[in-house]
């Protein structure tokens, strides 16, 4: 149904048209005007406007899937903490929990409860945004959207890669996107489209200065790129963080980014990164400059593991670095408990928190109560059922319940697609009765290797050959397995599988400290990967699915070192069920390479101190 | 004329409705040349856009302090790098251009004209791409117009300048609201619907869809009574001549040291001019005038304290030094033109001295 403000706007432009005989190109016009009015009408019942319950503000948020999944700005969400009432375009107005949160990068993912058919935007490519291109911000500005109606503005791209300085500590705006559609206080969190009606980015700040906080035509979008990258993250209901290289960059007075700075444990150092070298490529995305770098590596998550092109003495260097996070997960816990807003105010009084704990926030959608036609209603701290039901509460996460969910998805995912697919009918796998697993394969060379997976030993045989004797390496103890790291030895594959097998046994709740960690890529490769992290004794473990297929697993045994990588290849091509080949890596240099004949099940042979 | 400004802002809908008729047909005319094939638009527009800023500069100079920039624009005017921009206290020192493509320059001024707050800077390059300031390029309220400038200080180093479209809301002087508005300028400005006077905007360029300059974007003016900031640009055919005539040396205002220093009891001075100027304390104070003795050629030709000496015959003044200098080159029986600023007007005088 087409709103009522179009029909009437589409009416003004009508009669404009119709008392004056000037329109000398009146069908181009109309014809320009009904894309216009049929983009917005498209993407006008995606748009959300938050409100806090309580009568705490508010801002603008966007669907994204039609399970309720929508976008807003953490700058949004956190004075409402867990619960908002999310109104759209229909009239309606629903529940929405927190799902995940990004302070950094100032997104939030809130799932709006009560339907799983809501109207979702299509999310655009946001790298191909340029400037002057048409695009309209939908939001809920002044709080304005009281009958739930959103407004509309429209204008053009005024730049593109803008880089905005973290607003006090936090919410840092790389590569984004400035427009000169006005976007004012409530328009935070909130879409803007490009001339179609997809989604290009979410509205997060403005430029004000001295004319109060009003638009005057400068406002900034967090690219939608880059929420595609932390949507998985988001989705993990954890407190995410974003990305740093270990190493810092300076524009080169000749032009480049060149290495000013680095850590010496860094990944990007291991990978022989040095002072002086200059960085071509980070991501697949050019670098000339500091701040493309800047722009490129701050809407990159923590942890993830991305391509590297660098110059080094005259060489060209292609590889790949692993991520470390800007902040100490606990730093990034106090900073954002310190870049929250006092609590809503409450029908009690209470005295007032002192006027500099107010955030620093360019665009803050901070609203007087009276402004918001639906407060009151659940202000007394009490979340509704539906909301309760889908929220669990933990340190480091916005939402640990998500979370959880997402473990036991993975862990069902591994135990039914797990390459062991052939258990021998004696012995399945979560039986009581102790088994192991017994894969057999050989080498390019042609060297045979047998596997064996126990619960408490494991230990891999490499064939004799022409050039080398019989090999055979044991881990029994779970000391063994934090060494064989360490030394990048090939025993580090037992740990890999030993690590998986007993994670498909116990699952998340026994095997240790597990969480999700969302999705990233593979080898700096797309499309992105769910990350199950699993840590037991000393070793993280990290498995890499993607369909419901495991893909890679990481053991790290500490942080300053590489992790033994065993990559599970060719599963599900040509019906295979079993991977072709495992092979294992320390950083980018592969081990030991096993072409994959059979990875069986079967009662036990192996123990303690049965080693030959 | 003077009206339709103050409606344009406080009154809209009264303007709009007096002029809907050359307003929609103009509306008609641009949306219709920007939409009849939107293949032409999507592929144009960007490349005016991507063309204009390439001839927009991001100006450094004196400022930081407070509510005052260290940082304007500016826009190419020469391949030799003659760039036009706003005279304004980020011109206090020499300032730093840096062009679309991030190679950074010192630059000099070459000149500049107070009335239309007008400077021209050059640096050492060529080859540059340039607006040309051409004369034939209609400019009517309503037109669709781009306003490319650094505000903020968004775009640093290689990024390019900022871009926000709007229309020429009307075309109107700026001296019915003298007083109001801090500015020596009182031609015609094109007054804009687009918010472009933003810190930092002063010297971007205002171009037609076509890319072509049809104005400068001044400084920021507020209006003292209303507290509304209006958003305008000079218009090009008013900045033509003058960017004309200093390009071609025909007016050049580079502080002076060309002539020799008169012997100190043959060349004019403060004492015989009858100037007495406030402490000079700073290593470029103004030139601000701090008393004037009565009988003297400076209390004759009408100079009052708290005048500010802008130039002395056509070279700058940029401090009490330079106007100590300028003075020792002149003859102390000549005539001295000397042009000062009174608050937001520019007045020329000519001190006589006493035969």
């Amino acid at each position: 149904m087409m709103p009522r403000m179009f029909r009437n706007l589409s009416a003004v432009f009508l009669a404009i048209a119709a008392t004056t005989a000037c329109w000398a190109q009146a069908p181009a016009v109309l014809e320009f005007q009904q894309q216009r009015v049929e983009a917005i009408e498209r993407a006008v019942p995606t748009a959300v406007s938050v409100f806090v319950p309580g009568g705490g503000g508010g801002g603008s948020g966007v669907l994204i899937s039609p399970d309720g999944y929508a976008l807003t700005n953490f700058h949004v969400s956190s004075p409402a903490g867990v619960h908002m009432r999310c109104g759209l375009a229909d009239g309606n107005v629903y529940d929405a929990v927190i799902i995940g949160i990004d302070p950094v990068g100032d997104l939030a993912l809130i799932r709006l409860l009560g339907r799983d058919d809501f109207p979702a935007a299509t999310l655009a490519d946001s790298d191909r945004v340029q400037p002057g291109d048409w695009c309209f911000v939908v939001g809920n500005p002044f709080l304005l959207a009281s009958n739930l109606q959103p407004s509309v503005s429209w204008g053009i791209v005024s730049g593109v890669r803008r880089y905005q300085y973290p607003a006090g500590t936090l919410l840092e705006y790389a590569n984004c996107i400035q427009t000169d559609a006005a976007i004012n206080p409530g328009n935070s969190g909130g879409p803007i489209y490009d001339a179609r009606g997809d989604l290009i980015g979410i509205v997060g700040r403005a430029s004000f200065e001295k004319r109060g906080r009003v638009n005057v035509g400068v406002g900034y979008a967090i690219s939608i790129n880059q929420a595609k990258n932390f949507l998985g993250y988001l989705h993990s209901g954890r407190v995410v963080d974003h990305a740093t290289l270990g190493a810092t960059v300076v524009t080169d007075s000749e032009g480049g980014a060149v290495v000013s700075n680095i850590l010496e444990s860094s990944d990007a150092y291991r990978r022989g990164l040095r002072y002086g070298d200059e960085i071509l490529e980070l991501a697949g995305q050019p670098i000339m400059t500091a701040n493309d770098f800047k722009n490129v590596l701050a809407t990159l998550p923590k942890n993830w593991r991305v391509s590297l092109v660098f110059r080094h003495g005259g060489e060209t260097i292609e590889t790949l670095v692993r991520l470390a996070g800007v902040h100490l997960e606990d730093e990034l816990l106090e900073k954002m408990a310190g870049a929250l807003p006092p609590p809503p105010p409450r029908p009690v009084p209470q005295p007032k928190p002192a006027e500099n704990s107010e955030p620093k926030l360019e665009g803050d959608a901070e609203e007087d109560s009276e402004a918001n036609p639906h407060a009151g209603s659940d202000g007394d701290g009490q979340l509704p059922d539906a909301v309760a039901a889908l929220y669990e509460q933990r340190r480091g996460y916005a939402n640990y319940h998500v979370n959880a969910q997402h473990q036991q998805r993975l862990w069902h995912a591994l135990r039914t697609a797990l390459p062991a697919a052939t258990p021998s009918e004696d012995a399945p796998s979560d039986s009581g009765a102790a088994n192991e697993w017994y894969l057999q394969g050989s080498t390019p060379q042609g060297r045979s290797v047998e596997i064996l997976i126990g619960d408490d030993v494991q230990q891999i045989t490499l064939g004799e050959t022409d050039r080398e004797e019989a090999r055979r390496l044991q881990l029994q103890e779970p000391t063994h397995a934090y060494q064989a790291i360490e030394e990048a030895s090939p025993a580090a594959l037992l740990a890999a599988l030993g690590n998986l097998k007993r994670f498909a046994r116990l699952g998340p709740g026994r095997y240790g400290d597990t969480y999700y960690l969302g999705t990233m890529p593979l080898l700096g490769q797309w499309p992105l990967r769910d990350v199950l992290v699993a840590t037991a004794g000393d070793v993280e473990t990290r498995f890499l699915l993607h369909e419901g297929r495991l893909e890679s697993i990481e053991a790290f045994a500490g942080r300053d070192r590489d992790p033994a990588e065993l990559l599970l290849r060719g599963a599900g091509a040509e019906d295979a069920e079993l991977p072709q080949t495992l092979e294992l890596r320390f950083g980018t240099t592969p081990a030991l390479i096993i072409q994959l004949q059979s990875w069986t099940t079967r009662p036990a042979t192996l123990h303690s101190g049965s080693s030959s | 004329m003077d009206f339709s400004a103050r409606f344009c802002f406080s009154d809209f809908g009264v303007a709009c409705l007096r002029r809907i008729c050359p307003v929609t047909w103009l509306l008609g005319v641009l949306l219709g040349g920007a939409v009849l094939s939107p293949v032409t638009a999507q592929s144009t527009l960007p490349s005016v856009i991507r063309e204009s800023q390439q001839r927009v500069v991001k100006v450094y100079g004196a400022g930081g302090v407070a509510t005052l920039e260290g940082y304007q624009s500016g826009f190419l005017v020469s391949p030799e790098g003659h760039i036009a921009t706003a005279w304004s206290t980020v011109l206090d020192v020499e300032p730093v251009v840096v062009l679309d493509d991030g190679r950074r320059f010192d630059a000099e001024i070459v000149g500049f004209e107070p009335t239309l707050e007008l400077a021209v800077l050059k640096i050492d390059a060529d080859d540059l791409p340039f607006f040309k300031m051409q004369s034939d390029v209609p400019v009517r309220p309503a037109m669709t117009v781009l306003a490319v400038s650094n505000l903020f200080g968004i775009a640093a180093g290689n990024e390019p300048a900022s871009v926000m479209r709007g229309r020429v809301a009307t075309i109107a002087s700026l001296a019915a609201r003298r007083g109001t508005f801090e500015t020596a300028y009182t031609g015609d400005v094109l007054l804009l619907d687009l918010i472009a006077n933003n810190p930092g905007a002063a010297g971007g360029a205002l171009v037609d869809t076509q890319g072509r300059l049809i104005g400068m974007l001044g400084k920021e003016l507020r209006d003292a009574a209303t507290g509304v900031w209006v958003n305008y640009a000079v218009p090009a055919s008013s900045l033509r001549p003058a960017v004309g005539d200093i390009i071609a040396g025909r007016q050049s205002t580079p502080v002076a040291d060309q002539q020799p220093m008169l012997p100190r009891d043959e060349a004019h001075s403060l004492q015989t001019l009858g100037l007495v100027m406030v402490p000079d304390v700073l290593e470029k104070t103004p030139a601000f005038i701090d008393a004037v003795p009565a009988g003297t050629p400076a209390a004759n030709a009408g100079l009052r304290p708290d005048d500010l000496i802008l130039l002395i015959g056509e070279d700058r003044i940029d401090s009490q030094r330079t106007l100590k200098e300028t003075l020792r080159r002149l003859d102390r029986r000549d005539a001295v033109e000397v042009t000062v600023q009174r608050g937001s007007q520019i007045v020329p005088v000519t001190l006589t001295p006493a035969p």
